[in-house]
């Protein structure tokens, strides 16, 4: 190919302009979106939860998580009835079930669950995924830079830039990292970012049927999220870790852990 | 008297400091993300990045924008609040090609649908809908009686 003298005045600026852009990253999806604006964070309603598992199927779809992986699951608790007098003879219970709930979560509850025949004691379904924590321990412990809280609130993972060493991975109180068996690299819940920032809801509420998942934005006065904070009794996980965790439950047992 | 007398060596390795001090400066220049920094102790083109993946479940809203019949029977009945994607799964692909026509969703196969929600079990809330589904249908398919857009049995106006 023979480029001339005036072809290569006219390709080299052109070249430095795509070049500029190169550097600068990919451009924002979704120009009118602005992060100030925003303070993601998660309600889960316990009892509207059925355990049917769309959303930790919707979630794989959504973002191509491998199988055996979850960056949402969900765990069944059955508390049962105290055994006031047990088989053994000895003056005082076996096992305090408050203490000692069975928690099952077969393949992270993504076919649903086994029917449970056993009527006694109570069940109720706990989803799990990342916690959005306001303090999080996973990005202070990060050595590169790669995993971050964005200023809108939410946990993410640079993964051009993660050594896939996993200290974040052990420092997640709540177990919801995991290393990309492929990848090599830190994979976690991005609160659907690609989806939040394009102004869809994650796909794991668009997929609930019943809206025990509901998207909430705390800087968004008008947000359903306030109100429901008002007149529930609302918790975290493991407030006792004081990580600022911004995923809400409500009605949660005490036993969940 | 000169102070610098004897002093050259300090020079020479105070300016091999300087150099080695610019030679940092300049592959930290290059090897430093433009944007690390921007906002944290992060990339900041990271977020860019992440919101540019690609969505697979188009939203109830855009399904709503060509099937507003569907939606307009949903919403009379008791699965008003339940989105489309919940029982058809990701339909971005559907939503987003220049001629939906050509990318046809599968339907679901409700004797499978229908159980993952409504199957009997005592772990579910009391208050939700559920059957055993052998002793409920006698093995006749959900659909025989239950539209799923709106499942309420339609008994022509008898109870």
């Amino acid at each position: 190919m023979n480029i001339s003298r005036r072809q290569i005045m006219i390709l080299l600026p052109a070249a430095a302009v795509a070049w500029k852009y190169v550097l600068a990253g990919t451009p924002e999806e979704s120009p009118n979106y602005k992060m100030s604006e925003h303070w993601w964070s998660m309600l889960i309603d316990i009892p509207k939860c059925i355990g049917c598992g769309n959303c930790v199927r919707a979630c794989q779809t959504e973002n191509d998580v491998p199988d055996g992986y979850f960056r949402t699951w969900v765990e069944r608790y059955h508390i049962s009835d105290w055994q006031m007098s047990n088989p053994l003879g000895l003056t005082k219970p076996l096992a305090n079930p408050m203490t000692d709930p069975q928690v099952i979560s077969p393949d992270g509850g993504k076919e649903g669950f086994p029917v449970a025949t056993d009527e006694s004691g109570k069940y109720f379904f706990v989803p799990k995924l990342c916690n959005q924590c306001a303090d999080s321990p996973c990005t202070q412990v990060c050595p590169v830079g790669a995993t971050f809280i964005s200023p809108d609130g939410v946990v993410l993972v640079d993964q051009t830039y993660c050594l896939g060493c996993a200290y974040c991975v052990q420092a997640c109180p709540y177990g919801c990292r995991y290393i990309h068996p492929k990848k090599k690299v830190a994979d976690k819940c991005t609160l659907c970012y690609h989806r939040i920032t394009k102004g869809l809801t994650t796909a794991c509420c668009e997929a609930c049927p019943t809206g025990a998942r509901q998207l909430a934005d705390l800087k968004n006065p008008k947000d359903p999220i306030h109100e429901f904070l008002k007149t529930h009794s609302v918790q975290v996980l493991k407030p006792q870790m004081a990580t600022g965790a911004k995923v809400f439950y409500n009605d949660l047992d005490g036993s969940v852990r | 008297m000169n102070v610098f007398k004897d002093a050259g060596h300090l020079f020479r390795f105070a300016g091999l400091f300087v150099l080695a001090f610019l030679v940092f400066l300049v592959v930290r220049h290059y090897v430093v993300p433009k944007s690390f920094g921007q906002y944290g102790h992060y990339r900041g083109a990271a977020m860019g990045e992440i919101a540019a993946h690609q969505v697979k479940y188009a939203g109830h809203e855009t399904c709503e924008a060509c099937h507003s019949d569907v939606a307009e029977t949903k919403n009379k009945g008791k699965h008003a609040h339940v989105n489309c994607e919940a029982c058809h799964g990701a339909q971005d692909k559907h939503a987003s090609a220049d001629d939906p026509s050509t990318v046809k969703p599968v339907l679901p196969d409700t004797s499978v649908l229908c159980a993952r929600c409504h199957t009997a079990s005592a772990a579910k809330p009391k208050s939700f809908p559920q059957v055993a589904p052998a002793d409920h249908s006698n093995g006749l398919p959900c659909e025989t009686c239950h539209k799923p857009h709106n499942p309420a049995v339609d008994t022509g106006g008898a109870k």
